[in-house]
């Protein structure tokens, strides 16, 4: 299988990423809005509407809890919008792609950009609702919370692979309605965006256990909650080959599409 | 030396070769065309030209580089206007230049230097800071050809530069693509406008179903393959015309739909006939590549 050899690294990719960031500056505060408006509302609505029904979750309000279930679910969409629809339109229709391909840089350059460009804007998302939680107060330590934006950028880098691969098998758009309605739906209920994961029942506390964003929130929630996360390496660690695995087969999946 | 070698290159997919044994040189500033039908397998050659498709079999070299091994070396001192175009609409026109003269590692200073000079070469210098999405067809397509020369490439791709384009917007490209030449720049295009070939290429090659099938300078090529005169003949009675005259009158002919294609090397005796057939209409004229290309590929639809 000549297609799956390891991905080739290199910072070529730099350009590539800087074009990205170029489209985006012009609508850069429509686009900032957007992917703040959506979060915000969730969590405001929510965590003040159900947060009033129910009792404190480990000592925090509902709001509190709830704010790093979104800082985490609004970073995975900001990435996996960005490398399903955004790198499908570059990739397929506005073959963006292909004239980079003309130049001496690869497709596993342009793959490359794609992963650290989506992680560039979950870091943005998450920077952005970080500023939130820092408004409403909801953060116990602000120095720690800090540590919360080196996370993003690692569900970014994650949630880019992981939709990296599905752009690379997608015949069209409506196809990745599948990917959000099986795997990121299904994600959210279960790693513990909405309620703590603790009271599920067993099996879906395995499942949940083996599912990246469930990791990705035992990292975020602790330093919003002022402490540091229990067993740090562990979640860094499946998050990352979650990310690595999928880049690799994500290449693969992409150049046997385009190379061929 | 050849800047670009082609030996026994093939490409298979699957059950079906798409491309076959192909052999091909082009020498330094030459502009060489690739003719041939739909799915004659010219794209793919291209692709594999560029290293962007690994071939079944064969050898590729260009100016000193291997392909596909060496192809980003090779890309580097390449120039591509590809068949769709593909610019980013997000930007402007300088934008998408300076965005695409990055990937070829040029810094800011090197791009404005060289930016004006590229859009008086294809007439856009009053659109420099214009949004792509207003400007028309041709114009896009001038953008590409500029765009495929931000690295001031030895070596000019051009898969099909004038497909979809009206006649006024054809010709501005050929003027670019003439002003190349006269720098000695080489250049490559595919092509099925027969006219196109036969005003700028140095030299053919017609392939079909993956296979090279003739080759020349397009003068040599109508010489050698085709009757230096034809008339087409056209009318209700043509087809009863043609099996009684066909034989007699053209060296040779071919009887397409409603029309009778009469070739000959001295058209004199069948014009005498002609003119006392008031039922028919003809027209007489020096043969073309097109006839080249028509009788080497067939007459047949190809899809």
């Amino acid at each position: 299988m000549k297609y799956f050899t390891p991905p080739q690294l290199s910072l070529r990719f730099l350009p590539i990423w800087q074009r990205h960031f170029l489209v985006w500056k012009k609508l850069a505060i429509p686009n900032m809005l957007g992917n703040l408006a959506d979060p915000i509302f969730y969590m405001l609505g929510f965590g003040y509407g159900i947060g009033s029904l129910m009792p404190h979750i480990g000592g925090v309000s509902y709001l509190s809890f709830l704010s790093a279930g979104s800082l985490c679910y609004s970073t995975m969409n900001s990435a996996s919008f960005e490398t399903l629809y955004s790198g499908f339109s570059r990739m397929h229709v506005q073959k963006t792609w292909e004239a980079i391909m003309n130049t001496p840089l690869t497709l596993d350059d342009i793959l490359l950009s794609e992963l650290f460009w989506g992680a560039t804007k979950s870091l943005l998302s998450g920077v952005a609702i970080l500023i939130v939680i820092w408004g409403l107060g909801l953060e116990h330590d602000w120095a720690l919370s800090l540590w919360a934006i080196p996370v993003a950028f690692l569900i970014g880098l994650t949630f880019s692979a992981m939709g990296l691969v599905m752009n690379a098998i997608s015949p069209g758009y409506e196809f990745f309605m599948y990917y959000f309605t099986l795997v990121i739906t299904p994600m959210v209920l279960l790693g513990g965006v909405f309620f703590p994961t603790e009271r599920m029942p067993a099996t879906f506390q395995f499942v949940a256990a083996c599912l990246p964003l469930t990791h990705a929130l035992q990292l975020v929630r602790p330093l919003i909650m002022g402490h540091i996360p229990h067993d740090m390496g562990r979640h860094i660690l499946i998050m990352l080959v979650w990310g690595a695995s999928s880049f690799w087969l994500a290449t693969g999946l992409t150049r046997r599409r385009l190379l061929h | 030396m050849s800047l670009i070698s082609v030996h026994k290159l093939s490409k298979q997919y699957e059950a079906t070769e798409v491309v076959r044994g192909l052999d091909l040189t082009i020498q330094p500033g030459e502009c060489f065309g690739l003719l041939g039908p739909n799915g004659a397998g010219k794209t793919t050659t291209l692709k594999m030209l560029l290293g962007l498709v690994s071939p079944s079999s064969g050898d590729i070299r260009i100016g000193t580089y291997r392909i596909p091994e060496q192809a980003r070396l090779a890309r580097q001192t390449i120039g591509v206007m590809p068949q769709m175009d593909n610019l980013d609409p997000d930007f402007t026109v300088t934008e998408n230049l300076r965005t695409y003269g990055r990937y070829f590692g040029l810094n800011l200073d090197q791009l404005n230097a060289r930016i004006p000079g590229l859009l008086e070469l294809t007439g856009l210098t009053s659109k420099a800071d214009s949004q792509i999405p207003t400007l028309s067809g041709g114009m896009k397509r001038r953008l590409t050809l500029a765009r495929a020369l931000i690295n001031d490439p030895e070596l000019i791709v051009l898969d099909e530069p004038t497909t979809g384009l009206d006649p006024q917007a054809r010709h501005a490209i050929w003027s670019g693509l003439r002003r190349l030449i006269q720098q000695g720049k080489t250049i490559l295009l595919t092509t099925h406008f027969m006219e196109e070939a036969e005003r700028l290429c140095d030299r053919l090659a017609i392939i079909d179903h993956g296979q090279l099938i003739a080759t020349g300078t397009p003068r040599d090529l109508i010489a050698s393959e085709v009757e230096p005169q034809v008339t087409e003949i056209y009318g209700e009675t043509v087809t009863q015309w043609a099996e009684q005259h066909a034989g007699s009158c053209c060296d040779r002919h071919e009887l397409s739909d409603e029309t009778l294609y009469c070739y000959t090397h001295d058209s004199s005796s069948l014009l005498t006939i002609l003119q006392n057939q008031t039922a028919l209409r003809y027209l007489q004229r020096p043969s073309n590549l097109e006839d080249v290309f028509l009788k080497l590929t067939g007459r047949e639809l190809r899809d």
